[in-house]
């Protein structure tokens, strides 16, 4: 089920050599793109999503692969983050929200199963936000609040985490002599990528990336973008933005989303380069939106 | 006035001019006629009460006044000279002076010795029912702002809440005196008061405590719930910690109030006069939590309303009050340098 799902969304990308001259996103080399189909991680069938009574997503599928970049694209409003919120369940803790139709699997689970539990599901989707958001406490204790959540207390093993998950986001070099520093003490950028060390710190398979960049600047999201192509050989990361650029330097697949329906799915370059539905088009391509 | 043609921003002589400066002196003036007030009152406390309170030779401190009991005061005079003496001193004067057995001397209760008992129950009075105030509190305010799904209910709760605000403290007293004192059976007690007391300052604390909470970011959550937290390590490790020097602003104002109510003492802990202190002739140390103290606002009232007024009288009245504004601005002075350390580790 798994590989026709798969094949399916592999069907209507053309040749990726098609216009050569565009600047491809860098996982799109022949060598990727000859490679078997990776796995799907989180199936999303036919989801109907609601706030209260207004009607957030209608009827979305979508399957996103394992270790690769998906990216959310779409004008405001249109329901690319309520559909990433989904995915960690993050919805839940607004009130009147529910998923009244379909079911968003992670590894053939439905993930709003009754028995099963958001706190187990966040530690293995982590999420990074909008607005960079560490905690007002040093650097380390930020990096190490969700293993000490889980009962983790060697010194030795937390130092390790630290410095691998600094290292991850690369800001180690940066904030190695200021560990025990707020991280409200750093720049924009640099509490960005803090915060997707302390996500990637609790080893989740998921990141959920809710318009990281948002409220960047050029350089410093030219740093976070790279560092999603490095972490994507470990984790399998969504990406919501409003900036189209971003989805077609970083991403290997992209979803349209327009009015809370998913227009069109699809590799990243078929979506910016030869969509198949007008609407996709005229958004890429900076018609509206 | 040569130049009769005014130039661009020269002021035109208006009617919203001339109010202009009117009203602003009205303004002014209210502004500094509730600080002369303040002033005067301030004042007349610290001026009278100095001189009970300090002494001009080593140790400048009047010791006996903050470390001795309540005694009355006996004034008479003895072979040609007048004595003040309390009544301990009384006594030994007598047994040394057997002369003296009969002498007239006026008697003034309360007048001599110290306030310690009352310094002590107040003390005890302020740290007890705060603590209550702000466990419950505190815990109220996490339920309705973290918790509790906001609905009708929750907001008739928020509602009565703020109308208990207002509710006079002597109806507390009265409630505290119907509830903890005679339906509990805890009778005049340190519990009664503390419970009456805590009541009495719930509704600051709470709406205070939302107040805080709201203000953390919504971020710090979020946050901390997408780290795989559940929402009490959220509110403990991510919240509370934030919320906190807020939290203690507000229970400031509360220690101030708690302190200085007498209403809702006098039926629930507050004795006139008491021989023993606090842990003095305990059987068992949960007795420690069923005895009346002194307090210093009740000995205010007892001292100022119980005995005849005169000079003798007045030392001890200025001198409570002075020591009362000193102990409460002490209480709250240390609470603001804990709020303040706290701020500075808590930024964003």
């Amino acid at each position: 089920m798994v590989t026709t799902a798969a094949t399916l969304m592999e069907t209507r990308s053309p040749s990726p050599h098609s216009r050569p001259t565009m600047a491809a996103p860098a996982a799109a080399t022949p060598a990727e793109q000859a490679a078997p189909a990776a796995p799907v991680l989180i199936d999303v069938d036919h989801v109907d999503f609601f706030y209260g009574a207004s009607h957030a997503l209608h009827d979305v599928s979508l399957q996103i692969l394992e270790k690769k970049v998906t990216a959310f694209i779409g004008p405001s409003g249109c329901g690319k983050s309520t559909l990433l919120r989904c995915f960690n369940r993050m919805n839940d803790l607004i009130d009147g929200t529910r998923v009244a139709n379909g079911s968003i699997k992670i590894r053939g689970v439905d993930i709003y199963r009754r028995d099963v539990d958001p706190i187990e599901l966040r530690k293995r989707v982590g999420m990074v936000f909008q607005k960079s958001n560490p905690f007002p406490k040093s650097i380390y204790e930020n990096i190490t609040y969700g293993l000490r959540l889980q009962g983790v207390r060697s010194k030795t093993r937390l130092d390790e985490v630290v410095e691998k998950s600094l290292r991850g986001a690369a800001l180690w070099e940066e904030v190695k002599d200021r560990l025990h520093a707020s991280g409200l003490g750093l720049s924009g950028g640099q509490q960005q990528r803090l915060c997707i060390a302390r996500a990637i710190a609790v080893e989740p398979e998921i990141i959920l990336m809710d318009e990281p960049c948002s409220a960047l600047d050029p350089i410093a999201t030219a740093k976070v973008e790279e560092l999603i192509n490095e972490l994507k050989s470990r984790f399998t990361i969504v990406i919501v933005t409003h900036n189209m650029q971003q989805a077609a330097r970083c991403s290997d697949k992209t979803a349209f989303f327009y009015l809370g329906r998913l227009i069109e799915y699809a590799d990243t370059q078929t979506i910016f380069m030869n969509p198949s539905n007008p609407q996709t088009e005229a958004y890429v391509s900076g018609r509206f939106g | 006035m040569a130049d009769t043609t005014l130039h661009l921003f020269q002021t035109r002589p208006s009617a919203a001019r001339r109010w202009e400066k009117g009203i602003l002196a009205v303004f002014g003036l209210a502004t500094y006629f509730i600080m002369a007030c303040g002033a005067a009152i301030l004042l007349t406390i610290m001026v009278r009460g100095a001189p009970t309170v300090f002494r001009t030779q080593a140790p400048f401190v009047n010791v006996a006044f903050l470390t001795q009991a309540p005694e009355t005061l006996f004034v008479f005079e003895f072979e040609g000279r007048k004595y003040e003496l309390g009544d301990q001193a009384f006594r030994a004067f007598k047994a040394e002076h057997p002369a003296a057995e009969n002498v007239k001397a006026e008697s003034y209760a309360n007048s001599s010795g110290g306030i310690f008992p009352c310094i002590v129950g107040t003390v005890l009075l302020v740290v007890g029912s705060m603590t209550i105030a702000l466990v419950l509190g505190v815990s109220a305010a996490v339920y309705l702002n973290e918790y509790a799904r906001d609905g009708k209910f929750i907001r008739s709760i928020r509602l009565s809440i703020a109308n208990l605000a207002g509710v006079p403290s002597i109806v507390f007293g009265l409630f505290g005196a119907g509830m903890f004192v005679l339906f509990f059976g805890w009778n005049m007690s340190l519990l009664s008061g503390w419970f009456t007391l805590a009541f009495m300052i719930l509704p600051v604390v709470i709406t205070a405590s939302e107040e805080s909470l709201r203000a953390v970011p919504k971020g710090f959550r979020e946050g901390s719930l997408a780290l795989g937290a559940t929402r009490w390590q959220t509110i403990r490790k991510n919240v509370v910690p934030y919320a906190l020097p807020g939290i203690l602003t507000s229970s400031i104002l509360g220690i101030a109030r708690v302190a200085g109510e007498t209403a809702p003492i006098m039926f629930t802990a507050a004795y006139s006069v008491r021989d023993q202190l606090p842990w003095q002739g305990l059987t068992h140390w949960t007795d420690f939590f069923f005895q009346g103290v002194m307090a210093l606002p009740y000995h205010i009232f007892v001292v100022s309303s119980k005995i005849p007024q005169n000079m003798y009288t007045e030392r001890v009245q200025y001198g409570t009050a002075f020591i009362f504004m000193l102990i409460v601005g002490l209480i709250a002075a240390a609470s603001i340098l804990l709020r303040n350390k706290l701020r500075n580790r808590y930024k964003w």
